[in-house]
């Protein structure tokens, strides 16, 4: 069934069609559509769920982990600030190894005060073991928190799913509905390998000596390297089974193309459009979009760069005293290669500021007749 | 079920012998106190403490009952989602058993730093009971004052020196914060008094909602007293009415058990090092106040009860 839904909708609707079983969240602009919608088919017996009505995203975070500990599937939705307040439980939640989903919509961070989109609340998240996809439209948002069941409860490892605020949060676009005895067979019932269980009692969360938190650690990185291949496999056994094809990474006419532009999310989405024009005039310029963030497609992202002459990345995002992050990540993923390209950093669109194809395709124009970057950022759009 | 010595005997242990924590510890009494009562169908949420160190060291526990520990200030959260978790699969036909969900936490984090995530669950209405094991101080950081620490005691951040004489705020009356919130049950114990204790916890679990009881339980290592006085102590904090037993059911207040005849509150501070200062000629008149304010609290409390409120 096709419908027309906000982004935030979708998110739940993916939550709905995953048969989550506990929804723990905690209103945020601009989230609160996720929730409202959830607790609607709650309250209509659509979603058979109990929802809990925390006091904060800390308590969110923290009944999620207590509820996905008990063996249930579990989900969560917040943004920016909220974000931030539960980064303490985010770290426990991959400690315990609890595949909790949860949908973040990309919000700058204050002061001053904001609303509007930013990449920073996420990935100020990256290190802590948390699995991140950025979705570029509403469809891939709904599909992507079935993938994430997937992944998450087979790696043990909890999933974000990220969407821009406002440019996918709340605009409608047409998202298939896929059908929920499809889903029930892509994603079957969760299966804890342990859980809190009076019949089998186990301890979770004890103190651990040295000799035993080096290699639990390890673990939780050998789980990442494992997502990698699983994120790529069951977003093509998504393909086959709901006719869209999800991979760690998209490629856009990228075969023969010796320019690149790299980006993630709804930036990604407009540089598309920005590369049909300037193919239009000859230009050989392709796209990489970024979907997984984390774990990091690295192979991925090589094997595209090395054909290319020079490539340049779009970040709605800064890591203050470095770079652009995306950046920084595609920088690293190639230093130790041969034959690399040079690879530029953009900055532009913090808070919001709106990023039009034009603007992308000025960008692409001012960096391509650039020879190599002279620092690691190329701030663009901002009045100075 | 009766609480009684020939029963309790038979029924063995949740919490094992063994664990780390200092002989004579309070919490350690409470936590096995309260399982005693609870049994075997039983889900443990534990804030950060030294209840929480003590019980593990992975890969050991000392818990015979499924123990869940998250962080500092969401004991309370976890345990709700925990429980809402056994209601969804009870829903789907997964389990049948009632389980108990109850939470531990220590004074510092109830009273103050999981204040807030407590509330919450209490007002959200979760079918737990929290049992906050009230040490009256930051014990597992080594003796800081909290929310609950009493007025004039010392502790390593409230020290008891020239100019200032220990702590010089009164404690928050945290029994009553959680009163206020018109749950079900709420009570006040401690671990000398263990039929009151115990039966406090039956009958918290026997009662569907939210549920609170703050047990006093003294800590030899931060009220600097010998370890082998921690019951007496216990008993004399209810016998000197610095801590009344008693309870709050659907918002009426019932003392559950009274001192026959009460004794001075000095007889309780003189035996804990964290009040020697007090002892000195020019802080007498803190004893004083210490006593005044005991005896206002409890008229308060028999007013309350006598009005049936």
């Amino acid at each position: 069934m096709r419908k027309v839904m906000i982004g935030n909708h979708a998110l739940s609707y993916g939550a709905k069609l995953s048969r989550a079983r506990v929804i723990a969240a905690y209103p945020i602009t601009p989230q609160t559509d996720v929730v409202e919608l959830l607790s609607e088919m709650c309250a209509n017996g659509e979603l058979d769920a109990k929802f809990i009505k925390v006091e904060s995203e800390h308590s969110a975070m923290a009944a999620s982990v207590g509820a996905s500990a008990t063996g249930v599937r579990t989900f969560t939705a917040t943004s920016s600030q909220g974000l931030a307040l539960m980064h303490e439980v985010l770290h426990w939640a991959v400690g315990a190894r609890t595949p909790v989903v949860m949908g973040n919509i990309n919000r700058a961070l204050g002061p001053p005060w904001s609303i509007w989109t930013e990449q920073n609340d996420s990935l100020s998240q990256r290190d802590t073991g948390w699995m991140q996809v950025y979705a570029q439209n509403n469809q891939e948002v709904l599909d992507s928190v079935i993938q994430a069941y997937k992944v998450a409860e087979e790696v043990q490892l909890p999933a974000m799913v990220v969407l821009a605020a406002f440019v996918l949060s709340h605009t409608s676009e047409a998202v298939e509905i896929p059908e929920q005895e499809k889903v029930d067979e892509f994603l079957p019932a969760y299966q804890p390998r342990y859980k809190i269980d009076p019949e089998e009692p186990h301890a979770f969360g004890g103190l651990t000596d040295p000799n035993g938190y080096f290699e639990l650690r390890y673990q939780i990185q050998k789980a990442m390297e494992g997502a990698i291949s699983r994120w790529e496999e069951v977003g093509e056994e998504f393909g086959d089974v709901f006719g869209r094809k999800y991979g760690l990474v998209e490629t856009y006419k990228v075969s023969d193309a010796k320019k690149l532009i790299i980006s993630s999310a709804t930036l990604a989405s407009t540089a598309r459009t920005a590369i049909d024009d300037l193919r239009k005039r000859g230009e050989k310029v392709g796209l990489l979009r970024i979907r997984v963030f984390r774990p990091f497609p690295s192979e991925k992202v090589k094997s595209v760069l090395r054909s290319i002459d020079r490539a340049m990345v779009i970040d709605r995002n800064i890591s203050f005293g470095a770079s652009g992050i995306f950046y920084q990540e595609v920088k690293a993923a190639c230093y130790n290669e041969e034959n690399m390209p040079p690879i530029f950093g953009i900055i532009t669109g913090l808070g919001g500021r709106d990023v039009r194809k034009e603007d992308i395709i000025q960008m692409y124009e001012d960096v391509m007749k650039r020879d190599k970057p002279k620092s690691d950022i190329i701030w663009k759009g901002v009045r100075v | 079920m009766a609480i009684n010595l020939k029963e309790l005997s038979k029924q063995g242990d949740f919490l094992t012998s063994g664990h780390r924590a200092c002989a004579g510890c309070g919490p350690a009494i409470a936590l096995r106190q309260a399982l005693l009562a609870a049994g075997k169908d039983t889900v443990v949420a534990n804030a950060t403490g030294c209840m929480e160190v003590v019980t593990t060291i992975f890969p050991y526990t000392a818990w015979k009952v499924p123990w869940i520990h998250s962080l500092f200030e969401n004991a309370a959260a976890t345990i709700s989602g925990v429980e809402a978790a056994y209601k969804a699969l009870k829903r789907k036909g997964k389990i049948s058993k009632d389980i108990n969900f109850i939470a531990f936490g220590g004074d510092g984090g109830t009273y103050d730093i999981g204040l807030q995530a407590l509330s919450g669950t209490m007002e959200r209405g979760h079918n737990i009971l929290y049992i906050c094991y009230d040490n009256e101080a930051y014990m597992n950081t080594g003796i800081q004052r909290s929310g609950a620490t009493p007025y004039g005691a010392h502790t390593t951040t409230s020290p008891a020196g020239k100019k200032i004489p220990g702590k010089t705020q009164w404690r928050k009356d945290l029994t009553e914060i959680i009163a206020a919130h018109d749950i079900p049950y709420v009570a006040q114990a401690t671990i000398s008094e263990w039929r009151d204790y115990m039966g406090k916890v039956q009958k918290a679990l026997s009662i569907k909602g939210p549920k609170f009881i703050n047990v006093l339980a003294p800590c030899q290592l931060g009220w600097y007293y010998k370890s082998e006085d921690t019951i007496k102590i216990a008993n004399l904090a209810f016998r000197t009415r610095f801590w009344p037993l008693y309870e709050v059911e659907n918002g009426v207040h019932r003392i559950t058990k009274e001192p026959k005849k009460a004794v001075p509150v000095e007889e309780w501070l003189k035996l804990q090092g964290r009040f020697r200062h007090l002892f000195k000629d020019e802080n007498r008149k803190i004893i004083e106040k210490i006593q005044k304010r005991v005896d206002e609290r409890w008229k308060r409390l028999k007013a309350l009860e006598e009005a049936g409120l």
